[in-house]
């Protein structure tokens, strides 16, 4: 107790009811605080996908219960679906069923069982072929289903993503998503909140993908362990709703439990048109509501970081964890600054993806470009790599894969006419999904291949047993296609 | 539901940082529908080599790991993604609690859910215990959670902690669910007041 006073900072003392974000959207969701237990939280929003939740809803069967609240859980296909056209059955072929989809016995198995949970508890279900298919991170913002002030939780540490609206959205195991299936709600300690400020803007050719890249690079991959990150500042208003949602993203790629970003003009303005946004006078109560849950301009954090965003350049990883992040101009560091633990870790990275300390990544020769997942498949994210690709073609011998984040963004992609420019290019574009982010579909590199990915980890065999991944944004990705190596995007602008 | 007292094992060293779910469970391996038999997968691209035998040098199957119940870390264990297949993958394997300096947060909730204890030892303690089993490969490490200590044969004790609630459930076979089940009122209450 005297401890906790004591360490109280001098702006709480002078503003006593100073709130961040964090602290209006979890108190507002506490339903009850039993002793010794932690405090008991209400989830507005519960996402579901065919990989995490097969042995949850299996644990509600077991007891014989129901989903609590089929109206607040939605599920989608997409991490072990196929993305290459060619496993779909032709258009003349009917509607697309787990039947005449080419899928191997085990993936199969995993989405019928998610058909048939989602059947029997009554669960909204976007299955392949609907309309609304695709990754659970694009599809929530799109429909409109994500909304500030909410709690969200997924079966997935990318849930993270919806915090872009001022959302708490963090990515829960799978027995928790039985307690919310089962419940509404989970036990959550309350999580230390972090401000990453980011002062200044963003130069030609930088991304919200280098931004979140250089924030890691920074505060390294443990470095947001127990806390949820607010990402404020010029830097991060300045954003596009897309563009935020790649931040958000990747707060779990420094160890964050959730980032947040605060709603404002931007974040309305994105809701206002979505389907399942509140529609009326629902739309401006809730307005009302949004408007107050940015942090107090002298609320407390439990850490500060600011970052400079004029100074980061395009970004690449040259390692096997995000955090492993230089300028793309820059050299492999060596690790003589490190501690002996770290330089082990160091040595062992470089070894895996073959580089030496001190080499330059720029030249580097790569074999795949994936442009996907769901830090960065959303439109704004194809336009990019369209604007890049437009005119020009793949280099040869580089296998190009382009897979749009949902049903609607292909949709999108297509009227704009960015799928001619993909594959005019060379490029291939393919059907929404996770594909080669998590690679559990076969969309996979060889052992050895290296790749720029437009993805959210590096680690060793992520994108396939022996593949090399180098993290970088959709421009940057776009531009290793068009020569063939990794590129300074900025030169093709 | 699991529980957990106190564990007496020989232990498993991995001395590496940032150990992530990937690696504890590769995702190609995630096309399950059960939580039983992932053991054969656990570490799989550490493990394997190409013809599917044991990598030389891969701690899991060296002679003194086998029927250890402890696996010791580095930083940052089970980063990554929010996969329990990764504990599931641990404990069918047989390890009962985990040594590490730090622990990422999904995977530290998702194994005590499991009865796996993640045990966070300072670094002092981390060098003591890679330094005995160097001299000791039979050397042995007690994880006592009603006392939360975790101690290095023939060395003293150190403490550690666990989310309260977690041990409390581990300890005393207490079912998280049906803590939260019991809440019923409360949850209606909650829905009532916002017209949710």
């Amino acid at each position: 107790m005297n401890a906790a006073k004591a360490a109280k900072t001098e702006s709480e003392d002078l503003h006593p009811s100073s709130k961040t974000m964090l602290d209006r959207v979890f108190s507002e969701h506490l339903v009850a605080q039993g002793p010794g237990a932690p405090p008991m939280l209400y989830v507005d929003l519960h996402l579901l996908h065919e990989v995490t939740s097969p042995q949850a809803f299996a644990g509600l069967r077991a007891r014989g219960l129901r989903v609590r609240r089929p109206d607040r859980t939605v599920a989608t296909m997409d991490h072990s679906i196929p993305t290459n056209r060619a496993s779909f059955p032709t258009s003349t072929a009917g509607p697309v069923t787990l039947a005449n989809l080419t899928l191997d016995d085990a993936a199969r198995a995993q989405l019928r069982q998610l058909e048939d949970n989602c059947r029997e508890f009554g669960v909204e279900l976007h299955a392949l072929g609907g309309e609304h298919q695709g990754i659970v991170h694009v599809i929530g913002p799109e429909l409109g289903l994500t909304q500030p002030g909410m709690t969200i939780v997924c079966g997935d540490s990318h849930t993270s993503t919806h915090g872009a609206f001022g959302a708490l959205a963090f990515g829960i195991g799978t027995s928790e998503v039985e307690n919310v299936l089962a419940t509404q709600c989970l036990l959550a300690t309350k999580p230390r909140a972090m401000e990453i400020r980011v002062d200044g803007f963003l130069g030609r050719g930088v991304t919200a993908k280098d931004l979140v890249l250089a924030i890691i690079a920074e505060i390294g991959v443990g470095g947001g362990t127990g806390h949820v990150l607010e990402f404020t500042g010029d830097a991060v208003r300045s954003l596009d709703m897309e563009a935020r949602m790649t931040v958000c993203n990747m707060s779990i790629e420094a160890g964050a439990r959730a980032g947040m970003i605060a709603p404002d003009d931007v974040t309305f303005q994105y809701l206002a048109r979505r389907e399942r946004a509140p529609k009326g006078a629902a739309w401006d109560e809730a307005l009302h509501r949004w408007r107050a849950l940015p942090s107090d301009p002298e609320a407390r954090f439990d850490r500060r970081v600011q970052i400079d965003a004029s100074r980061i350049e395009p970004m690449i990883t040259y390692g096997t964890h995000p955090g492993m992040g230089i300028g793309v101009t820059g050299v492999v560091p060596d690790a003589s600054m490190l501690s002996s633990a770290e330089q082990a870790a160091h040595a062992r990275a470089l070894e895996y993806m073959g580089l030496r300390p001190g080499e330059r990544l720029l030249g580097k020769k790569i074999d795949v470009v994936f442009i996907g997942s769901c830090t960065n498949s959303r439109i704004a994210d194809l336009r990019a790599a369209a604007r890049v690709l437009d005119g020009r073609r793949v280099a040869a011998g580089v296998r190009t894969l382009i897979v749009p984040g949902s049903m609607a963004v292909k949709r999108q992609a297509e009227a704009e006419g960015l799928d001619r420019i993909f594959e005019d290019a060379g490029a291939e574009w393919r059907n929404p999904g996770c594909s080669m982010c998590i690679a559990m579909n076969g969309d996979q590199l060889r052992p050895g291949e290296w790749s720029v990915s437009t993805s959210n980890r590096n680690f060793e065999g992520r994108q396939g047993k022996g593949g090399r991944t180098f993290l970088a944004s959709p421009l940057t990705a776009a531009a290793a296609a068009v020569t063939g190596c990794i590129t300074d995007v900025r030169g093709l602008l | 539901m699991a529980t957990f007292t106190k564990l007496t094992s020989r232990y498993v060293v991995l001395d590496r940082n940032d150990v992530d779910t990937d690696q504890i469970i590769p995702a190609r391996f995630l096309k399950v529908t059960t939580k039983e038999g992932l053991e054969r997968h656990l570490f799989a691209d550490w493990r394997w080599d190409e013809a599917g035998l044991p990598r030389e040098g891969f701690p899991l199957d060296a002679e003194e790991a086998r029927g250890a119940a402890i696996l010791v870390a580095g930083d940052n264990f089970g980063c990554g993604s929010s996969r329990e297949h990764a504990p599931w993958a641990l404990l069918s394997f047989g390890f009962r609690a985990i040594v590490a300096r730090s622990f990422a947060d999904i995977f530290c909730a998702n194994a005590l859910k499991n009865g796996l204890v993640p045990v966070v030892v300072d670094a002092e303690m981390h060098a003591a215990i890679l330094a005995s089993r160097a001299s000791e490969p039979r050397a042995s490490l007690t994880v006592d959670l009603a006392a939360e200590e975790v101690t290095l044969e023939g060395a003293t004790a150190q403490r550690f902690s666990v989310d309260p609630f977690a041990r409390h459930c581990l300890l005393s076979g207490l079912d998280e669910l049906g803590y939260l089940l019991s809440h019923e009122k409360e949850i209606a209450a909650h829905e009532a007041a916002r017209r949710t």
